[in-house]
Protein backbone atom coordinates (compact mmCIF):
# COMPACT_ATOMS: atom_id res chain seq x y z
CA UNK A 1 0.00 0.00 0.00
CA UNK A 2 3.25 2.21 0.22
CA UNK A 3 2.61 3.12 -3.75
CA UNK A 4 -0.35 4.88 -2.49
CA UNK A 5 1.49 7.78 -0.70
CA UNK A 6 2.35 10.68 -2.98
CA UNK A 7 0.75 13.35 -4.98
CA UNK A 8 -1.95 13.16 -7.61
CA UNK A 9 -2.00 15.23 -11.03
CA UNK A 10 -3.51 17.90 -9.15
CA UNK A 11 -1.79 18.50 -7.13
CA UNK A 12 -3.52 16.99 -4.52
CA UNK A 13 -1.89 15.09 -1.31
CA UNK A 14 -2.80 10.97 -0.73
CA UNK A 15 -2.14 9.88 2.75
CA UNK A 16 -2.39 6.64 4.47
CA UNK A 17 -4.23 6.72 7.76
CA UNK A 18 -3.61 3.62 9.58
CA UNK A 19 -4.16 0.00 9.27
CA UNK A 20 -1.89 0.81 12.61
CA UNK A 21 -3.68 3.60 13.83
CA UNK A 22 -4.94 5.39 17.51
CA UNK A 23 -7.41 6.76 15.60
CA UNK A 24 -9.01 4.33 13.96
CA UNK A 25 -9.71 2.12 17.12
CA UNK A 26 -8.32 -1.32 15.20
CA UNK A 27 -7.34 -2.14 12.01
CA UNK A 28 -9.05 0.34 9.48
CA UNK A 29 -6.72 1.74 6.33
CA UNK A 30 -7.63 4.98 4.94
CA UNK A 31 -6.64 6.21 1.77
CA UNK A 32 -7.40 10.09 2.12
CA UNK A 33 -6.95 12.40 -0.51
CA UNK A 34 -5.94 16.40 0.80
CA UNK A 35 -6.21 19.20 -0.97
CA UNK A 36 -4.66 21.35 1.99
CA UNK A 37 -5.49 20.57 4.98
CA UNK A 38 -8.88 19.92 3.17
CA UNK A 39 -10.36 16.50 2.69
CA UNK A 40 -11.27 15.38 -0.74
CA UNK A 41 -11.73 11.62 -1.07
CA UNK A 42 -11.65 8.97 1.31
CA UNK A 43 -11.47 5.75 0.76
CA UNK A 44 -11.79 2.86 2.83
CA UNK A 45 -9.28 -0.17 2.51
CA UNK A 46 -11.05 -2.91 4.68
CA UNK A 47 -10.34 -7.09 5.40
CA UNK A 48 -7.22 -6.81 7.76
CA UNK A 49 -9.68 -9.01 10.37
CA UNK A 50 -11.66 -10.38 7.92
CA UNK A 51 -12.28 -13.86 9.56
CA UNK A 52 -15.07 -14.61 7.10
CA UNK A 53 -17.59 -14.90 9.51
CA UNK A 54 -20.61 -16.06 7.49
CA UNK A 55 -18.75 -18.46 5.82
CA UNK A 56 -17.36 -20.24 8.82
CA UNK A 57 -21.10 -20.05 9.88
CA UNK A 58 -22.38 -22.12 7.08
CA UNK A 59 -20.33 -24.90 9.08
CA UNK A 60 -21.77 -24.98 12.46
CA UNK A 61 -24.71 -25.90 13.94
CA UNK A 62 -27.39 -23.55 15.47
CA UNK A 63 -26.37 -23.79 19.00
CA UNK A 64 -22.78 -23.15 17.79
CA UNK A 65 -23.06 -20.12 15.15
CA UNK A 66 -24.33 -18.09 17.84
CA UNK A 67 -21.36 -17.53 19.60
CA UNK A 68 -18.60 -16.41 16.67
CA UNK A 69 -21.07 -13.13 16.63
CA UNK A 70 -19.31 -12.18 19.89
CA UNK A 71 -16.64 -11.41 17.75
CA UNK A 72 -18.26 -9.10 15.38
CA UNK A 73 -19.03 -5.81 17.47
CA UNK A 74 -16.86 -6.94 21.20
CA UNK A 75 -18.53 -4.39 22.02
CA UNK A 76 -22.29 -5.46 22.24
CA UNK A 77 -21.62 -9.20 21.60
CA UNK A 78 -24.32 -9.85 24.36
CA UNK A 79 -26.97 -8.16 21.69
CA UNK A 80 -24.85 -9.96 19.07
CA UNK A 81 -25.54 -12.92 20.54
CA UNK A 82 -29.25 -11.89 21.64
CA UNK A 83 -30.11 -11.64 17.87
CA UNK A 84 -28.87 -15.07 16.63
CA UNK A 85 -31.05 -16.71 19.26
CA UNK A 86 -33.75 -14.79 18.55
CA UNK A 87 -33.61 -16.32 14.73
CA UNK A 88 -33.54 -19.67 16.52
CA UNK A 89 -36.36 -19.11 18.52
CA UNK A 90 -38.82 -17.53 15.65
CA UNK A 91 -37.60 -20.23 13.29
CA UNK A 92 -38.77 -23.26 16.02
CA UNK A 93 -41.32 -21.19 17.45
CA UNK A 94 -39.85 -21.74 20.97
CA UNK A 95 -41.39 -19.58 23.81
CA UNK A 96 -38.69 -18.05 26.36
CA UNK A 97 -39.81 -18.36 29.69
CA UNK A 98 -40.43 -14.58 31.34
CA UNK A 99 -37.15 -14.52 33.14
CA UNK A 100 -35.00 -15.40 30.71
CA UNK A 101 -36.60 -12.46 28.70
CA UNK A 102 -35.83 -9.55 31.91
CA UNK A 103 -32.52 -11.32 32.54
CA UNK A 104 -31.47 -10.57 28.35
CA UNK A 105 -32.58 -7.12 28.61
CA UNK A 106 -30.96 -6.41 31.72
CA UNK A 107 -27.84 -7.92 30.05
CA UNK A 108 -28.57 -6.01 27.40
CA UNK A 109 -28.79 -2.47 28.85
CA UNK A 110 -25.79 -3.11 30.84
CA UNK A 111 -23.81 -3.79 27.38
CA UNK A 112 -25.40 -0.79 25.72
CA UNK A 113 -24.38 1.28 29.13
CA UNK A 114 -20.91 -0.30 28.88
CA UNK A 115 -20.18 1.06 24.80
CA UNK A 116 -21.52 4.15 25.37
CA UNK A 117 -19.28 4.73 28.31
CA UNK A 118 -16.07 3.17 26.88
CA UNK A 119 -17.27 5.45 23.61
CA UNK A 120 -17.37 8.70 25.22
CA UNK A 121 -13.94 7.91 26.40
CA UNK A 122 -12.32 6.96 23.25
CA UNK A 123 -14.14 9.80 21.50
CA UNK A 124 -12.34 12.54 24.28
CA UNK A 125 -9.16 10.76 23.57
CA UNK A 126 -9.52 11.54 19.88
CA UNK A 127 -10.01 15.18 20.79
CA UNK A 128 -7.10 14.97 22.49
CA UNK A 129 -8.70 14.79 26.30
CA UNK A 130 -6.98 12.07 28.67
CA UNK A 131 -8.48 12.33 31.61
CA UNK A 132 -12.19 11.03 30.45
CA UNK A 133 -10.31 7.60 28.99
CA UNK A 134 -9.73 6.70 32.63
CA UNK A 135 -13.01 8.03 34.20
CA UNK A 136 -14.61 5.61 31.49
CA UNK A 137 -12.69 2.53 32.13
CA UNK A 138 -13.43 2.76 36.03
CA UNK A 139 -17.38 2.58 35.31
CA UNK A 140 -17.33 -0.08 32.59
CA UNK A 141 -15.10 -2.18 35.09
CA UNK A 142 -17.46 -2.43 36.91
CA UNK A 143 -20.35 -3.38 34.73
CA UNK A 144 -17.65 -6.13 33.41
CA UNK A 145 -17.33 -7.86 36.96
CA UNK A 146 -21.05 -8.02 36.65
CA UNK A 147 -20.55 -9.85 33.47
CA UNK A 148 -17.88 -12.16 34.73
CA UNK A 149 -19.58 -13.13 37.85
CA UNK A 150 -23.03 -14.11 35.95
CA UNK A 151 -21.32 -15.27 32.28
CA UNK A 152 -17.90 -16.22 33.56
CA UNK A 153 -16.46 -13.77 30.71
CA UNK A 154 -15.66 -10.02 30.53
CA UNK A 155 -16.25 -9.32 27.00
CA UNK A 156 -17.60 -11.99 24.82
CA UNK A 157 -19.99 -13.44 26.76
CA UNK A 158 -21.53 -15.94 24.97
CA UNK A 159 -24.71 -16.03 27.30
CA UNK A 160 -27.53 -16.46 25.23
CA UNK A 161 -28.62 -20.23 24.07
CA UNK A 162 -31.56 -20.92 22.16
CA UNK A 163 -34.69 -20.69 24.30
CA UNK A 164 -33.41 -18.73 27.21
CA UNK A 165 -30.09 -17.78 29.09
CA UNK A 166 -26.88 -20.40 29.57
CA UNK A 167 -27.11 -19.96 33.57
CA UNK A 168 -28.97 -18.32 36.16
CA UNK A 169 -28.11 -15.01 37.35
CA UNK A 170 -25.73 -15.44 40.73
CA UNK A 171 -26.82 -14.47 43.78
CA UNK A 172 -25.21 -10.73 43.80
CA UNK A 173 -26.57 -9.50 40.57
CA UNK A 174 -29.03 -7.64 41.45
CA UNK A 175 -27.52 -5.72 44.18
CA UNK A 176 -24.28 -5.20 41.68
CA UNK A 177 -26.60 -3.77 39.24
CA UNK A 178 -28.32 -1.54 42.15
CA UNK A 179 -24.63 -0.10 43.07
CA UNK A 180 -23.63 0.54 39.41
CA UNK A 181 -27.10 2.46 38.78
CA UNK A 182 -26.26 4.93 42.22
CA UNK A 183 -22.37 5.04 40.78
CA UNK A 184 -23.55 6.20 37.47
CA UNK A 185 -26.06 8.99 38.76
CA UNK A 186 -22.90 10.23 40.82
CA UNK A 187 -20.78 10.20 37.51
CA UNK A 188 -22.70 11.12 34.81
CA UNK A 189 -22.67 14.64 35.80
CA UNK A 190 -18.81 14.45 36.46
CA UNK A 191 -19.12 12.91 32.59
CA UNK A 192 -21.03 16.26 31.43
CA UNK A 193 -18.74 18.68 33.24
CA UNK A 194 -15.33 17.21 31.85
CA UNK A 195 -16.36 16.92 28.39
CA UNK A 196 -20.14 17.81 27.38
CA UNK A 197 -19.79 21.31 28.03
CA UNK A 198 -16.17 22.05 27.67
CA UNK A 199 -15.54 24.77 25.21
CA UNK A 200 -12.58 23.25 23.74
CA UNK A 201 -15.11 20.27 22.85
CA UNK A 202 -17.83 22.07 21.36
CA UNK A 203 -15.93 23.91 19.67
CA UNK A 204 -14.85 21.15 17.78
CA UNK A 205 -17.69 19.11 17.12
CA UNK A 206 -20.45 21.53 16.86
CA UNK A 207 -21.36 21.95 12.71
CA UNK A 208 -18.98 19.28 12.01
CA UNK A 209 -19.81 16.18 9.97
CA UNK A 210 -23.30 17.40 8.72
CA UNK A 211 -25.37 14.26 7.90
CA UNK A 212 -28.93 15.10 7.00
CA UNK A 213 -31.54 12.68 7.87
CA UNK A 214 -32.19 11.91 3.87
CA UNK A 215 -28.44 11.07 3.94
CA UNK A 216 -28.76 9.09 6.92
CA UNK A 217 -31.57 7.26 5.61
CA UNK A 218 -30.24 6.62 2.02
CA UNK A 219 -26.76 5.48 3.74
CA UNK A 220 -28.28 2.91 5.95
CA UNK A 221 -26.55 4.43 9.30
CA UNK A 222 -28.86 3.48 11.97
CA UNK A 223 -28.28 3.59 15.84
CA UNK A 224 -27.50 6.69 17.42
CA UNK A 225 -25.51 8.29 14.64
CA UNK A 226 -28.84 8.48 12.66
CA UNK A 227 -31.25 9.17 15.39
CA UNK A 228 -29.35 12.29 15.73
CA UNK A 229 -30.02 13.20 12.03
CA UNK A 230 -33.65 12.55 13.37
CA UNK A 231 -34.31 9.71 11.57
CA UNK A 232 -36.21 7.10 13.94
CA UNK A 233 -34.68 3.89 13.76
CA UNK A 234 -34.81 2.48 17.30
CA UNK A 235 -35.69 -1.36 16.56
CA UNK A 236 -36.40 -1.67 20.20
CA UNK A 237 -39.79 0.69 19.49
CA UNK A 238 -40.39 -0.11 16.09
CA UNK A 239 -40.23 -4.04 15.94
CA UNK A 240 -40.14 -4.98 19.58
CA UNK A 241 -38.71 -8.23 20.62
CA UNK A 242 -38.30 -9.65 24.32
CA UNK A 243 -40.64 -7.07 25.94
CA UNK A 244 -39.33 -4.01 25.12
CA UNK A 245 -42.89 -3.15 24.46
CA UNK A 246 -43.64 -3.05 28.31
CA UNK A 247 -41.09 -1.01 29.21
CA UNK A 248 -40.87 2.61 29.81
CA UNK A 249 -38.50 4.01 27.58
CA UNK A 250 -37.67 7.20 25.12
CA UNK A 251 -35.83 6.32 21.87
CA UNK A 252 -33.76 9.53 21.78
CA UNK A 253 -33.43 11.77 18.92
CA UNK A 254 -31.65 15.14 18.07
CA UNK A 255 -31.98 17.32 14.96
CA UNK A 256 -28.75 18.76 14.97
CA UNK A 257 -27.18 16.15 12.54
CA UNK A 258 -23.58 17.22 13.83
CA UNK A 259 -20.94 15.00 15.22
CA UNK A 260 -21.99 16.76 19.14
CA UNK A 261 -25.32 15.80 18.30
CA UNK A 262 -24.27 12.18 18.03
CA UNK A 263 -22.39 12.69 21.37
CA UNK A 264 -25.55 14.18 22.90
CA UNK A 265 -27.49 11.26 21.85
CA UNK A 266 -25.49 8.92 23.27
CA UNK A 267 -25.13 10.35 26.41
CA UNK A 268 -28.88 10.72 26.72
CA UNK A 269 -29.09 7.19 25.88
CA UNK A 270 -26.88 5.77 28.70
CA UNK A 271 -29.32 7.39 30.91
CA UNK A 272 -32.77 5.88 29.24
CA UNK A 273 -30.72 2.46 29.61
CA UNK A 274 -30.34 2.82 33.28
CA UNK A 275 -33.91 3.67 33.73
CA UNK A 276 -34.93 0.03 32.25
CA UNK A 277 -32.79 -1.02 34.69
CA UNK A 278 -34.36 0.35 37.58
CA UNK A 279 -37.85 -0.42 35.96
CA UNK A 280 -36.11 -4.67 36.02
CA UNK A 281 -33.99 -4.93 38.69
CA UNK A 282 -36.66 -5.66 41.38
CA UNK A 283 -39.33 -7.39 38.56
CA UNK A 284 -37.33 -10.16 37.73
CA UNK A 285 -39.98 -12.77 37.78
CA UNK A 286 -39.29 -16.27 39.26
CA UNK A 287 -39.31 -19.44 36.71
CA UNK A 288 -36.73 -20.99 34.72
CA UNK A 289 -34.38 -19.22 32.75
CA UNK A 290 -34.14 -21.50 30.06
CA UNK A 291 -36.71 -23.49 28.14
CA UNK A 292 -36.71 -27.02 27.01
CA UNK A 293 -35.05 -27.84 23.66
CA UNK A 294 -34.29 -30.86 21.47
CA UNK A 295 -30.88 -31.72 21.35
CA UNK A 296 -30.43 -31.39 18.14
CA UNK A 297 -31.77 -27.87 16.33
CA UNK A 298 -33.22 -28.22 12.96
CA UNK A 299 -34.69 -25.37 11.51
CA UNK A 300 -37.21 -25.62 9.01
CA UNK A 301 -36.72 -24.94 5.58
CA UNK A 302 -37.17 -21.45 4.72
CA UNK A 303 -35.68 -17.72 5.61
CA UNK A 304 -35.34 -15.92 8.74
CA UNK A 305 -34.30 -12.10 9.21
CA UNK A 306 -34.23 -10.92 12.69
CA UNK A 307 -33.02 -7.59 13.32
CA UNK A 308 -32.04 -6.27 17.26
CA UNK A 309 -30.53 -2.67 17.96
CA UNK A 310 -27.09 -2.99 19.60
CA UNK A 311 -24.88 -0.17 20.78
CA UNK A 312 -24.41 0.65 17.69
CA UNK A 313 -27.40 0.57 15.43
CA UNK A 314 -29.22 -1.89 13.35
CA UNK A 315 -27.80 -5.52 13.40
CA UNK A 316 -29.97 -8.10 10.98
CA UNK A 317 -29.51 -11.77 10.89
CA UNK A 318 -30.41 -13.17 7.33
CA UNK A 319 -30.43 -16.84 7.48
CA UNK A 320 -31.26 -19.28 4.27
CA UNK A 321 -31.94 -22.66 5.69
CA UNK A 322 -32.71 -25.87 3.83
CA UNK A 323 -34.24 -28.06 7.02
CA UNK A 324 -30.89 -29.29 7.92
CA UNK A 325 -28.95 -28.94 11.50
CA UNK A 326 -25.99 -26.24 9.37
CA UNK A 327 -27.48 -22.67 8.27
CA UNK A 328 -27.04 -22.69 4.23
CA UNK A 329 -26.13 -19.09 3.94
CA UNK A 330 -26.16 -17.24 6.50
CA UNK A 331 -25.89 -13.21 7.08
CA UNK A 332 -25.06 -10.25 9.01
CA UNK A 333 -26.26 -7.16 8.61
CA UNK A 334 -24.08 -5.13 10.34
CA UNK A 335 -24.06 -1.61 12.12
CA UNK A 336 -20.80 -1.08 11.53
CA UNK A 337 -20.34 -1.61 7.84
CA UNK A 338 -23.41 0.42 6.85
CA UNK A 339 -22.22 3.26 9.15
CA UNK A 340 -18.87 3.20 7.32
CA UNK A 341 -20.33 3.96 4.22
CA UNK A 342 -21.50 7.45 5.06
CA UNK A 343 -17.83 8.27 6.55
CA UNK A 344 -16.61 9.69 3.25
CA UNK A 345 -19.72 11.70 2.20
CA UNK A 346 -19.82 13.01 6.18
CA UNK A 347 -15.86 14.21 5.46
CA UNK A 348 -15.77 16.17 2.12
CA UNK A 349 -14.70 19.28 2.49
CA UNK A 350 -13.85 19.07 6.20
CA UNK A 351 -10.43 19.85 7.74
CA UNK A 352 -8.43 16.42 8.18
CA UNK A 353 -8.16 17.09 12.14
CA UNK A 354 -11.94 17.04 12.08
CA UNK A 355 -11.78 13.36 10.70
CA UNK A 356 -10.77 11.91 13.94
CA UNK A 357 -13.74 13.39 15.44
CA UNK A 358 -16.37 12.59 12.71
CA UNK A 359 -15.04 8.84 13.06
CA UNK A 360 -15.16 9.03 16.41
CA UNK A 361 -18.72 10.28 16.46
CA UNK A 362 -19.87 6.90 14.30
CA UNK A 363 -18.69 4.60 16.66
CA UNK A 364 -17.12 2.05 14.47
CA UNK A 365 -15.84 -1.05 15.57
CA UNK A 366 -13.81 -2.83 12.64
CA UNK A 367 -14.31 -6.54 13.77
CA UNK A 368 -18.02 -5.21 13.02
CA UNK A 369 -17.07 -4.20 9.76
CA UNK A 370 -14.80 -6.88 8.36
CA UNK A 371 -17.19 -9.73 10.23
CA UNK B 1 -50.09 -0.82 3.50
CA UNK B 2 -50.49 -4.29 4.51
CA UNK B 3 -48.80 -6.93 2.52
CA UNK B 4 -51.91 -8.05 1.20
CA UNK B 5 -52.28 -4.28 -0.93
CA UNK B 6 -48.36 -4.47 -1.62
CA UNK B 7 -48.58 -7.68 -3.37
CA UNK B 8 -51.53 -6.00 -5.47
CA UNK B 9 -49.75 -2.49 -5.94
CA UNK B 10 -46.52 -4.23 -7.20
CA UNK B 11 -47.73 -6.49 -9.55
CA UNK B 12 -49.84 -3.70 -11.10
CA UNK B 13 -46.35 -1.85 -11.67
CA UNK B 14 -44.49 -4.96 -13.12
CA UNK B 15 -47.22 -7.86 -14.42
CA UNK B 16 -44.59 -10.29 -14.70
CA UNK B 17 -43.27 -10.58 -10.81
CA UNK B 18 -43.42 -13.94 -9.28
CA UNK B 19 -44.37 -13.62 -5.63
CA UNK B 20 -43.15 -16.46 -3.45
CA UNK B 21 -44.88 -17.83 -0.48
CA UNK B 22 -43.74 -17.59 2.70
CA UNK B 23 -41.88 -15.50 5.06
CA UNK B 24 -42.96 -12.58 6.89
CA UNK B 25 -42.81 -9.65 4.37
CA UNK B 26 -43.84 -10.20 0.85
CA UNK B 27 -40.76 -12.22 -1.21
CA UNK B 28 -40.71 -10.93 -5.26
CA UNK B 29 -38.41 -12.70 -8.11
CA UNK B 30 -37.31 -10.02 -10.62
CA UNK B 31 -35.80 -10.35 -13.77
CA UNK B 32 -32.30 -8.49 -13.85
CA UNK B 33 -33.40 -6.99 -16.73
CA UNK B 34 -36.07 -5.26 -14.93
CA UNK B 35 -35.09 -4.61 -12.22
CA UNK B 36 -33.94 -1.04 -12.39
CA UNK B 37 -37.33 -0.14 -13.61
CA UNK B 38 -38.86 -1.67 -10.18
CA UNK B 39 -36.18 -0.39 -8.39
CA UNK B 40 -37.08 3.39 -9.48
CA UNK B 41 -40.50 2.95 -8.61
CA UNK B 42 -39.95 1.37 -5.49
CA UNK B 43 -38.14 4.32 -4.54
CA UNK B 44 -40.13 7.54 -5.41
CA UNK B 45 -43.75 6.29 -5.70
CA UNK B 46 -45.53 7.94 -3.02
CA UNK B 47 -47.37 5.52 -1.44
CA UNK B 48 -44.67 2.66 -1.80
CA UNK B 49 -41.55 5.24 -0.52
CA UNK B 50 -38.78 2.04 0.18
CA UNK B 51 -36.26 4.56 0.82
CA UNK B 52 -34.16 2.17 3.26
CA UNK B 53 -32.16 -0.70 1.91
CA UNK B 54 -31.66 -2.39 4.78
CA UNK B 55 -30.00 -5.66 3.46
CA UNK B 56 -28.42 -6.26 0.59
CA UNK B 57 -26.99 -9.96 -0.36
CA UNK B 58 -26.96 -12.70 -2.26
CA UNK B 59 -26.89 -16.49 -2.35
CA UNK B 60 -25.63 -19.41 -4.37
CA UNK B 61 -28.24 -22.15 -5.21
CA UNK B 62 -25.49 -24.10 -7.32
CA UNK B 63 -27.63 -24.08 -10.00
CA UNK B 64 -28.09 -20.18 -9.89
CA UNK B 65 -26.96 -17.06 -7.88
CA UNK B 66 -29.73 -15.06 -6.03
CA UNK B 67 -29.69 -11.54 -5.23
CA UNK B 68 -31.91 -10.89 -2.16
CA UNK B 69 -32.48 -6.87 -1.49
CA UNK B 70 -34.45 -6.10 1.36
CA UNK B 71 -36.53 -3.19 1.57
CA UNK B 72 -37.70 -0.64 4.27
CA UNK B 73 -40.03 2.43 4.22
CA UNK B 74 -39.39 4.65 7.23
CA UNK B 75 -42.51 6.36 6.42
CA UNK B 76 -44.86 3.85 6.21
CA UNK B 77 -42.91 1.16 8.18
CA UNK B 78 -43.59 -1.71 5.30
CA UNK B 79 -40.69 -3.88 4.18
CA UNK B 80 -40.52 -5.47 1.11
CA UNK B 81 -37.61 -8.68 0.00
CA UNK B 82 -36.95 -8.49 -3.87
CA UNK B 83 -34.94 -11.53 -5.39
CA UNK B 84 -33.05 -11.65 -8.63
CA UNK B 85 -31.62 -14.83 -10.02
CA UNK B 86 -28.89 -14.71 -12.18
CA UNK B 87 -26.86 -16.71 -14.40
CA UNK B 88 -24.10 -18.56 -12.45
CA UNK B 89 -21.99 -18.31 -15.17
CA UNK B 90 -22.32 -14.59 -16.00
CA UNK B 91 -23.87 -12.98 -13.10
CA UNK B 92 -24.81 -9.64 -14.45
CA UNK B 93 -27.53 -7.29 -12.68
CA UNK B 94 -27.49 -3.57 -12.32
CA UNK B 95 -26.42 -1.20 -9.68
CA UNK B 96 -28.82 0.38 -7.46
CA UNK B 97 -26.20 2.64 -5.59
CA UNK B 98 -27.75 5.97 -7.42
CA UNK B 99 -30.95 4.95 -5.70
CA UNK B 100 -29.74 3.45 -2.38
CA UNK B 101 -26.31 4.78 -1.59
CA UNK B 102 -25.50 2.26 1.21
CA UNK B 103 -25.38 -0.06 -1.92
CA UNK B 104 -22.10 0.90 -3.23
CA UNK B 105 -20.34 -0.58 -0.60
CA UNK B 106 -22.77 -3.83 -0.43
CA UNK B 107 -22.44 -4.44 -3.97
CA UNK B 108 -18.70 -4.33 -3.82
CA UNK B 109 -18.94 -7.00 -1.20
CA UNK B 110 -21.19 -9.16 -3.39
CA UNK B 111 -18.64 -8.62 -5.91
CA UNK B 112 -15.82 -9.67 -4.34
CA UNK B 113 -17.54 -12.79 -2.51
CA UNK B 114 -19.88 -14.37 -5.08
CA UNK B 115 -18.64 -12.56 -8.56
CA UNK B 116 -21.60 -10.50 -9.28
CA UNK B 117 -21.28 -7.67 -12.03
CA UNK B 118 -22.71 -5.28 -11.06
CA UNK B 119 -23.37 -2.41 -14.24
CA UNK B 120 -22.93 1.06 -14.30
CA UNK B 121 -21.05 0.64 -10.64
CA UNK B 122 -19.23 3.87 -10.43
CA UNK B 123 -16.33 1.86 -8.17
CA UNK B 124 -16.34 -1.93 -8.51
CA UNK B 125 -13.09 -3.37 -6.95
CA UNK B 126 -12.29 -6.17 -3.99
CA UNK B 127 -12.86 -3.87 -0.94
CA UNK B 128 -12.25 -6.38 1.93
CA UNK B 129 -10.18 -9.22 0.13
CA UNK B 130 -6.70 -8.46 -1.56
CA UNK B 131 -6.34 -7.31 -4.90
CA UNK B 132 -5.05 -10.61 -6.49
CA UNK B 133 -7.19 -13.02 -5.05
CA UNK B 134 -8.77 -15.62 -7.07
CA UNK B 135 -11.97 -17.15 -6.50
CA UNK B 136 -15.32 -15.71 -5.35
CA UNK B 137 -15.09 -17.65 -1.13
CA UNK B 138 -18.63 -17.61 -0.48
CA UNK B 139 -19.73 -19.74 -3.48
CA UNK B 140 -20.60 -23.02 -2.13
CA UNK B 141 -17.98 -24.86 -4.51
CA UNK B 142 -14.98 -22.61 -3.48
CA UNK B 143 -11.88 -24.62 -2.20
CA UNK B 144 -8.81 -23.50 -0.44
CA UNK B 145 -6.69 -26.24 0.50
CA UNK B 146 -4.58 -24.28 3.08
CA UNK B 147 -6.79 -21.64 4.85
CA UNK B 148 -10.42 -23.66 4.89
CA UNK B 149 -11.03 -25.72 7.77
CA UNK B 150 -13.58 -27.91 7.00
CA UNK B 151 -15.94 -29.52 9.79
Amino acid sequence: MIEEIGTTEQGDLIINVGPQHPATHGVLHLVITLNGETIKKIEPHLGYIHRSIEKMCESLTYRQFIYTTSRMDYLSSHINNHGCALLVEKGLQIEVPPRAQVIRILMDELTRIASHILWWGAMAMDLGAMTPYFHAFRERELINDIMEETCGARLTMNYQVPGGVMADIHPNFQRRVKDIIKQLYKKLPEYDELVTGNTIFKARTQGIGYLSKEDAISYGVTGPSARASGVSCDIRKLYPYEGYEKLNFQEVMHTGCDTYSRYLVRMIEIRESISILEQLVDNIPEGDYQAKTKAVLKLPKGEFYTRVETARGELGVYVVSEGGTTPYRIKFRSPGFSNLCALDHMTRGQKIGDMVAIMGSLDLVIPDIDR
Amino acid sequence: MTNEELITELTTIQPNLVPEAGGEWPNFFVEAADWPKLAQALRFKDDLFFDYLFCLTCVDWKTHLAMVYHLSSTRHRHNIVIKSKLNREKPEIQTVCDIWRTAEFHEREVYELFGVNFLNHPDLRKLILPDDWVGYPLRKDYEDPINMIKL
